[in-house]
């Protein structure tokens, strides 16, 4: 087993462009296994846990690039770190010609575009708060994308920047909209009247698809990341976004997608709320939905945009388990399960936080809390990235994990999403449909009835384009729903069809 | 430039990070700089904290 490894010191480069060119190399003939990593202490423990640390690869420092190959010949190896190289140097003049200038520093980059209003970072977390200071202190608004930010830094960012009335969107912020422009994770959605403040990068991308798929549209769109209405950060970003989007002419209703706020936070954002002046939908998981004054909390974010579309049209709203139950009835006489055994258990596999969140909300009353009545698993948790590309950017993960899920006499139903839009996958339904089709002929071949649903976030003016990915999931045998929650009350009918009375009100 | 009057202004950003964002950028015509980022300070810990001290310093 030849394993090589080849140092490049002082030769960053970011995440995406390693993971691309580890793949690329993975598919050369004769590699087993391939690796391209800068060398902090935390991939040093993954290349020696993988087999792939060299004598010449432990010396390489954080800013230091290893790439490291197992292949079947020494030659073979040599021959894929060789082709390392062209890659990377690709890579670079592909950027080189795309951007034409590349300064080093920030100041540098100011004297290129003295306009500049924004600075986007997705550097790794520990320079984080370097970067994002540098770009406040010289009244820049931030869009922080990056994660594993220490809490106390997220503190002292959102406190400089409220002093300087300056937007600090995140960390951990996916996506957010600013005059129009999407940045980050971001469908392509029209501008329009409903403004969002969102903890949640993939919740918002939710929304802005479900108010353009009813045509509407986002005003503005800020990110807030995950931990702002926490006890330490307490709303800090929440806060300025609620205000600016008050003032905001162009904006006639808010939605609000919220983590659980804490305790301390309750009152605080309560009156905030209140105090906007502006119809307001709340979004926030556990949150009970109620009306409260000019401000309506809802359960799902599928709910908060049918919420807000119905607000900003004047129209009364009227929240529905499916917006088309007839369909759903003729879906289920097509799939009872027959002859054939039916799985009691639903295993969601999910690449979005918070959709897995929302569907575990939804679920848990309907089928039961525990496995294997209810697994969910959100794939882009911490714990199944760790040297390892976003499901979002690289599909193969999951689609093993429903491939595996084929062979699973307790599973009757497999719970999907698919995130579209700017930056993600080019065509993240492929592989999917295709470990749906392994999953399913495996299912059958051992007698058993298995259901995949899923749900699209997405728009038809995104790159990979809504309809395109529907069809495809559908023509590997997907039931494809219209929402994240509309797709886990599905899979919930799948496994429990006695719940058909109380969802679409009628005997099963 | 505050808050207050970045809702009426075109986008206009500079890119630190991934570079596939500048390159969505520059797809939807927003003016966009890439920064050739790299670790500060060569990304010892102990120099970065030492540079960020300087920094701040400089401000006050």
């Amino acid at each position: 087993m030849p394993v090589r490894a080849l140092v490049w010191p002082s030769f960053y480069q970011d995440s995406i462009a390693l993971m691309r060119v580890a793949e690329a190399l993975r598919a050369l003939p004769g590699v087993r296994e391939a690796a391209a990593l800068l060398g902090t202490p935390a991939n040093h423990e993954l290349l020696a846990s993988a087999g792939l640390s060299t004598a010449d690869a432990k010396g390489a420092g954080p800013s230091d690039l290893i790439l490291a190959v197992d292949a079947e010949s020494d030659a073979m190896a040599a021959a894929a770190l060789e082709a390392a190289k062209g890659l990377f140097a690709a890579r670079r003049e592909a950027l080189e010609a795309a951007v034409r200038v590349l300064p080093r520093t920030l100041d540098s980059a100011l004297s290129h575009l003295p306009d500049a209003n924004l600075v986007a970072i997705s550097v790794p977390g520990a320079y984080a708060k370097f970067e994002a200071l540098r770009a406040l202190r010289r009244g820049l608004h931030v869009f922080l994308f990056s994660d594993n930010v220490p809490l106390a830094d997220e503190v002292e960012l959102k406190q400089l920047a409220v002093r300087r009335r300056l937007l600090c969107m995140g960390p951990d912020c996916g996506t957010a909209y600013l005059n129009g422009v999407g940045l980050g994770f971001a469908n392509v959605v029209p501008r329009g009247r409903i403004g969002c403040v969102a903890a949640s990068g993939t919740g918002l991308q939710a929304v802005a698809s479900h108010l353009a798929a009813a045509g509407e549209g986002i005003s503005h769109g800020i990110g807030v990341g995950g931990r702002d209405l926490s006890a330490a950060v307490g709303g800090a970003m929440t806060f300025l976004a609620l205000e600016a989007l008050a003032a905001d002419k162009a904006t006639e209703v808010i939605v609000l997608i919220s983590k659980p706020p804490a305790g301390a936070v309750v009152p605080r954002l309560e009156a905030a709320l209140g105090a906007v002046g502006k119809p307001v939908v709340a979004c926030s998981p556990g949150i009970r939905p109620r009306a409260d004054g000019r401000v309506r909390w809802v359960a799902t974010l599928e709910d908060a945009a049918e919420a807000a579309v119905a607000t900003v049209r004047g129209v009364r709203w009227v929240r529905r388990d499916f917006s088309d139950p007839q369909a759903i009835r003729a879906r289920l006489a097509r799939l009872r399960p027959g002859a054939g055994r039916r799985g009691t258990g639903v295993l969601g596999l999910y690449t979005g936080g918070t959709l897995a969140h929302e569907a575990r909300l939804l679920l848990e009353p309907l089928v039961g809390p525990v496995a294997p009545d209810l697994t969910i698993l959100d794939l882009g948790a911490d714990e199944f990235t760790v040297g390892r590309p976003h499901p979002m950017l690289d599909p193969e993960a999951r689609a093993q994990r429903v491939r595996e899920a084929g062979g699973s006499a307790t599973v009757g139903a497999i719970l999907l999403d698919l995130v579209l839009g700017r930056a993600a996958h080019s065509d993240p339904a492929r592989p999917l449909a295709s470990a749906i089709r392994d999953a399913r002929a495996a299912a059958v071949a051992d007698g058993r009835s298995l259901v995949v649903v899923a749900s699209v976030v997405g728009t038809a003016s995104d790159p990979q384009g809504l309809p395109g990915q529907v069809a495809a999931l559908e023509a590997a045998g997907a039931e494809v729903l219209p929402s994240n929650a509309q797709a886990a009350r599905f899979a919930a009918l799948m496994v429990r069809p006695d719940l058909a009375a109380s969802l679409l009100g009628e005997a099963p | 430039m505050s808050l207050d009057t970045l809702f009426g202004r075109p986008l206009s950003v500079i890119n630190l990070g991934l570079d596939v964002f500048a390159l969505e950028l520059q797809a939807a015509a927003v003016p966009v700089v890439h920064v050739d980022w790299r670790p500060p300070a060569g990304g010892d810990p102990r120099l970065l904290a030492l540079l960020a001290r300087l920094e701040e310093e400089d401000e006050t």
